[in-house]
């Protein structure tokens, strides 16, 4: 019987890594922002069907940037998670770190168990309510290493770039408008055209909001938001 | 890779994908309510007796309910709450059985967001009522031994541009009303009500004062149904759904709107 080849699992891992990370970063990034209000997810995203930025559960959204279908399937199962969890207890126990955990868990088990490493990073943020309540943003990467971000986070083809160009810009209590712009300004940094808000898709966590905090912010509304309004 | 692959199999035949109560079946069905029938049938009494109502007015429903909960001959709570908002733009109105009926509108609710956030879009109204049905008839075995749950559910219709109104039996069966509806133990005498004083395109205001007047009169000739408590300061719950979404009527103006049915009847004699 012929020896399969062997590879060392330290060159597998790099391989893996290298494939996963080339996938990613030929996707669009998608930024966030802690505001006055909330928390701000900025995405590029010219389709208006397909989303990148949705609502998981009360104070609890998901971003993916890589593959779709990838990180589609990851937040389907975050809703899953969040449905059971707060229906069995109560609604305020549904946490952004226990979800984020079960996606660093299962990522990290992709990662190495399957052929294929998932080429998507995900986000999870919780807005912290009215009373002091710290937000809380998770960055998950496609080997499950997963990081808690303060005040604003990037993910995509541009992350590195746009990380360094908030940390120089980023203010803390904006306003939602200021918040949007730098956004928008963050996500062109690395690139010559502009962006208008048909290539957006923009939502925010708003605390200011009843049960329910997360927000879509619809196409005129962002234009006015970004002062390209007629 | 063939069409009758088993991964091809489960991804498209598998249409429940975005139900929280087949999710909940498959992944936890200890957690479904009413799936194990109590051993021996009417034990206890169960607590009962309620008068909830729906009413279709010009911008949408408006939907009431009684506060009290009995238990046989007495008062289980004064208190309890019978309308629930399932979405932005419907809500059910529960009688029968109060534990059953409460965890069945929370699955209700937790249904409809459920999908909501897995498709991106809303169930349509006759999607959401259905789904309603189909809940009805899993509580059948428990109904069978006297935990009955017959809720009405409203809500406005976006294609439509209208209120619309269902009414259920206790295995699931639906019907649409067109006007109003009422259901539970005071039902009869609040519908007897609404069908003489129900008129076309009535206006908010006019809608909850005949709304009120219905409960009154199903909790003066039911003894299941509690009144306006003027003592305590309890007001039957009422909410509205229009085209702008679910929405509270003020315990104040529901005061105001009791006080006012009341001292009418007591100055004319009318409805004594």
């Amino acid at each position: 019987m012929p020896l399969p080849y062997y590879v060392s699992p330290e060159q597998m891992m790099k391989d893996k890594a290298e494939y996963a990370r080339k996938g990613i970063a030929r996707g669009r990034s998608i930024v966030t922002l802690e505001y006055g209000e909330g928390i701000l997810l900025v995405a590029e995203n010219p389709s208006t069907l397909l989303h990148k930025i949705s609502e998981i559960y009360d104070r609890i959204a998901f971003a993916g940037v890589g593959k779709y279908n990838e990180f589609e399937n990851l937040r389907i199962a975050g809703i899953r998670h969040a449905d059971v969890k707060g229906y069995s207890y109560s609604r305020g126990d549904v946490t952004a770190k226990a979800l984020a955990n079960a996606y660093s868990q299962a990522l990290g088990n992709i990662f190495t168990q399957d052929i294929k490493p998932f080429e998507v990073e995900v986000l999870v943020a919780e807005v912290g309510d009215a009373n002091g309540l710290k937000s809380e943003i998770y960055h998950i990467l496609y080997d499950g290493t997963i990081e808690d971000e303060r005040n604003y986070a990037a993910m995509g083809g541009q992350a590195d770039e746009i990380r360094r160009f908030l940390k120089d810009h980023y203010r803390e209590n904006m306003t939602l408008n200021d918040a949007v712009q730098l956004g928008v300004r963050a996500l062109t940094v690395t690139q010559n055209k502009t962006l208008t808000e048909r290539d957006l898709e923009v939502a925010v966590l708003d605390r200011t909001k009843a049960r329910r905090k997360f927000r879509r912010i619809p196409l005129e509304a962002l234009s006015q938001l970004l002062g390209t309004a007629r | 890779m063939t069409v009758n692959d088993e991964r091809w199999r489960s991804l498209f035949s598998d249409y429940s994908n975005s139900s929280f109560v087949d999710l909940l079946r498959r992944e936890s069905p200890h957690l479904v309510p009413g799936v194990t029938p109590a051993p021996t049938p009417n034990v206890v009494e169960p607590v009962h007796g309620t008068t909830v109502l729906s009413v279709r007015y010009r911008d949408g429903v408006i939907m009431a309910g009684d506060r009290q909960a009995t238990a046989g001959y007495q008062v289980a709570s004064r208190r309890i709450e019978k309308i629930f908002k399932s979405d932005e733009l419907s809500g059910v109105g529960i009688a029968g059985a109060a534990g059953p009926a409460m965890e069945m509108a929370k699955l209700f609710q937790t249904e409809l967001e459920h999908y909501e956030k897995v498709e991106g879009e809303n169930l349509s109204l006759d999607g959401k009522a259905n789904r309603l049905s189909q809940m009805i008839r899993m509580n059948l075995p428990a109904a069978m031994q006297g935990l009955v749950v017959v809720p009405i559910f409203a809500g406005f219709d976006e294609k439509a541009g209208a209120g619309r109104l269902f009414k259920y039996d206790i295995t699931g069966g639906r019907y649409e009303e067109t006007n109003f509806d009422a259901q539970g133990s005071g039902s009869k005498d609040a519908r007897d009500s609404l069908k003489k004083l129900w008129k076309r395109d009535m206006g908010r205001d006019e809608a909850l004062r005949v709304a009120l007047e219905a409960l009154i009169d199903a909790a003066d000739e039911d003894v299941g149904t509690g009144g306006p408590d003027l003592v305590r300061g309890i007001f039957p719950s009422v909410k509205t759904i229009t085209r702008s979404g679910f929405g509270d009527v003020p315990e104040e103006e529901v005061r105001r709107v009791c006080e006012e049915i009341l001292s009418e009847r007591t100055r004319t004699g009318n409805g004594a």
